[in-house]
């Protein structure tokens, strides 16, 4: 990373829930340290997840979803942007995420999944840790 | 003025109580330099009938089942009849989710809760593009009438009372009610239940609308003007404050925007010619049951006597029935925790023992695995009988408001009022509450408190416990319910056949009649009840309206 340089994180809501506490409040932890965040607000469908990311150059994408539907929209993210070349974002999932969903959603290129009481810090110095 | 004099005695008397104890902190001191509740309130070390002493009980307090009803809805409250034990339920399909009821009303249950899936609460059919992976998720997927009937299979519609948890298409979702109620021989009027009806607060805190607010509020003035006629027992709209907590608000924001939202539905409904004391009545609420116990019990007692206030002072309701809060009440689920779930057991009860001295007309208790996943039937029975035991085994139901006179609880009732009051007073400034969300006030106002209340539990000033403290190491939990995925597939057949079978002209012609009817200023719902009957679809429905009214925009508060 270059000197100084900013980690750009896209913080979305894919699918059709509208719990946006969690969202919320990580991306304000995010800028709090340091990060800009971009958010998408709700009822984003993959491909315009993928098509934001694209457009505001991010580093990290922070998705969240709490319906359920994490077992097909976080995989589908994944698939667009492989058919777009993308392979150097670090694409993050959290939510209520059942832990045995995990491995596939990991296996689908998923790097991270950040439960309910995961802390904000846990999650900055996860992004730290790991965006090159 | 022997009352005067007993104060200046107590005065003195309490000077010398605390210079003693202040004396004795050096050596102990307390486990805070200050105390402070969730709305940012600060709670004093003691209170006493000082405290209250300006306050008149005739005026603020009252009796129950009278204005302004601080102390209760009706005069003998659970003497009377305990509350409704109503726990929000749906999943997968509606063959699955009529079990489960049939189950909950079998345990002893006394009003039904449905939940719908994402897809439903948008108006969206299960063969949309967008309901791929929420099919059935959260909820019950409803599609047509066909859903509905198989929904309520075998439940008599003339003996339950029935809340559905829907806005956007909330006509929709009535419409298929009455028509599922008429093949069962019951007549509207004997309907009873609630519809949340409550878009505003979709807006800032629940994410479920569809339609910008104007033609939004014109569907649920419709909708309060066809229920006033037709369905006088049904609860036209269920304001909620529930979700604004869940989002993050503190107790006294959860009353200021709940009430603020209220103030827009009434003055909406006025603008649209109705009569405050037609529609007034059937106005319901629901609050959330959060941890503070006694905040909480404050807050419902401070935001009946506001609702009250505003509905006899600024909206000159002459019917003691419009000036009541009537509420449900839900235990609040993000306090529900993963980790030690059977701890979440003992926060349920105490939430919902804070909603009865509340004094809730019912009531929903959570079930402890669903900071993991949908409730199991073993779990929504102990949230069940969490009910049941503070009713039949507590003794808290026995006399009305057992709280009150509490020299603290009537302090914090008072301060909730007035602070809720000054962010009413700050709303109407802005331009009201649709002009507020506009704004990104309200939204603001919400995530600002919860980032607050989330660095709290992180730099451990608030302790979560199994959270932030007392943890255990422990084993992960195995056999969480989980929605067959093939309910979308089954749900995209039944579409298919129906589409097949039903007499598409009859639909068309209820559908062109419909947007033809949306453009002008007509009541919709008549021509909605006609749609449904002929078997159009929910999307097909709200498609016809999305076309006339377009569809909302989120306004954006990050950053």
């Amino acid at each position: 990373m270059g000197k100084e340089k900013k980690i750009r994180v896209l913080a979305a809501k894919p699918g059709l829930d509208g719990h946006d506490r969690g969202v919320k409040v990580v991306a304000s932890a995010l800028m709090d340290a340091g990060m800009e965040v971009v958010y998408t607000g709700l009822r984003q469908t993959p491909s315009q997840i993928v098509e934001s990311a694209i457009q505001e150059d991010v580093d990290v994408i922070a998705m969240s979803i709490l319906s359920g539907a994490h077992d097909y929209l976080f995989p589908k993210v994944m698939e667009l942007l492989g058919e777009k070349g993308v392979d150097d974002i670090l694409v993050l999932g959290g939510g209520i995420i059942p832990d045995e969903d995990i491995p596939a959603l990991k296996e689908a290129g998923i790097a991270a999944v950040f439960g309910p009481g995961t802390t904000t810090t846990e999650i900055i110095d996860y992004i730290k840790g790991n965006v090159n | 003025m022997t009352e005067h004099t007993g104060h200046e005695d107590l005065q003195a008397a309490l000077k010398r109580w605390s210079e003693g104890v202040e004396k004795k902190l050096s050596k102990r001191p307390e486990r805070k330099a200050e105390f402070v509740n969730t709305s940012g309130i600060p709670v004093e070390r003691l209170y006493t009938p000082l405290d209250g002493a300006d306050s008149s009980y005739l005026s603020e307090v009252g009796f129950p089942g009278e204005y302004p009803f601080t102390r209760g809805v009706q005069p003998t409250m659970f003497r009377g009849r305990y509350w409704t034990m109503r726990q929000y339920a749906g999943f997968a399909t509606a063959e699955e989710s009529n079990r489960r009821y049939r189950f909950l009303l079998d345990q002893g249950q006394t009003g039904l809760s449905v939940a719908f899936d994402l897809p439903t609460q948008i108006g969206y059919d299960s063969d949309n593009e967008m309901a791929i992976g929420e099919v059935g998720k959260v909820g019950v997927a409803i599609d047509s009438l066909e859903d509905m009937e198989t929904l309520f299979n075998k439940i008599p519609l003339d003996k339950v009372s029935t809340s559905m948890t829907i806005n956007a298409p909330a006509a929709v979702l009535l419409a298929m009610y009455i028509a599922v109620a008429e093949k069962q021989g019951v007549s509207a009027d004997k309907l009873r239940g609630t519809i949340q009806n409550d878009i505003l607060k979709e807006y800032s805190s629940r994410g479920t609308y569809i339609y910008p607010p104007k033609p939004s509020m014109r569907i649920i003035t419709d909708i309060f003007s066809y229920c006033a006629e037709n369905i006088p027992l049904w609860n036209s709209i269920s304001i909620s404050g529930y979700h604004i907590r869940e989002a993050g608000s503190t107790a006294v924001q959860e009353v200021a925007f709940t009430l603020a939202n209220g103030i827009a539905y009434v003055q909406a409904a006025l603008e649209a010619g109705l009569n405050v004391d037609i529609f007034g009545p059937r106005l319901s609420f629901f609050f959330n049951a959060h941890s503070d116990f006694l905040e909480e019990i404050a807050k419902y007692r401070a935001a009946r006597r506001l609702w009250a206030g505003i509905m006899k002072e600024r909206f000159k309701a002459r019917n003691p029935k419009s000036m009541m809060i009537r509420f449900h009440t839900q235990t609040a689920g993000c306090t529900l925790t993963a980790p030690q779930p059977k701890n979440n057991i003992v926060r349920v009860a105490f939430q919902a023992m804070a909603a009865v001295l509340g004094g809730t007309q019912s009531l929903h208790t959570n079930s402890m695995d669903e900071a993991l996943c949908l409730p199991s039937e073993e779990a929504v029975q102990i949230a069940l009988r969490t009910q049941q035991l503070i009713a039949y085994e507590t003794g808290v139901t026995d006399t009305v408001d057992p709280l009150a006179g509490s020299y603290y609880l009537e302090n914090l009732t008072n301060e909730i009022y007035e602070r809720a009051a000054a962010y009413i007073k700050k709303i109407d400034e802005l331009g009201g509450a649709a002009e507020a969300i506009e704004k990104g006030f309200i939204q603001r106002e919400i995530q600002d408190s919860a980032y607050k209340y989330q660095r709290e539990i992180e730099q451990e000033e608030r302790i979560v416990v199994g959270v932030n403290r007392f943890q255990v190491e422990e084993e992960k939990p195995t056999n969480l319910l989980r929605v067959d995925p093939t309910v979308r597939t089954s749900q995209i057949e039944r579409l298919k056949k129906l589409r097949s079978e039903r007499d598409d002209a009859v639909v068309g012609k209820c559908l062109s009649d419909l947007k033809q009817r949306a453009e002008g200023d007509h009541n919709l719902i008549p021509l909605m009840l006609e749609a449904v009957k002929a078997y159009a679809t929910l999307g097909e429905i709200c498609d016809v309206l999305r076309e006339i009214f377009g569809e909302y925009q989120q306004v954006n508060t990050l950053g």
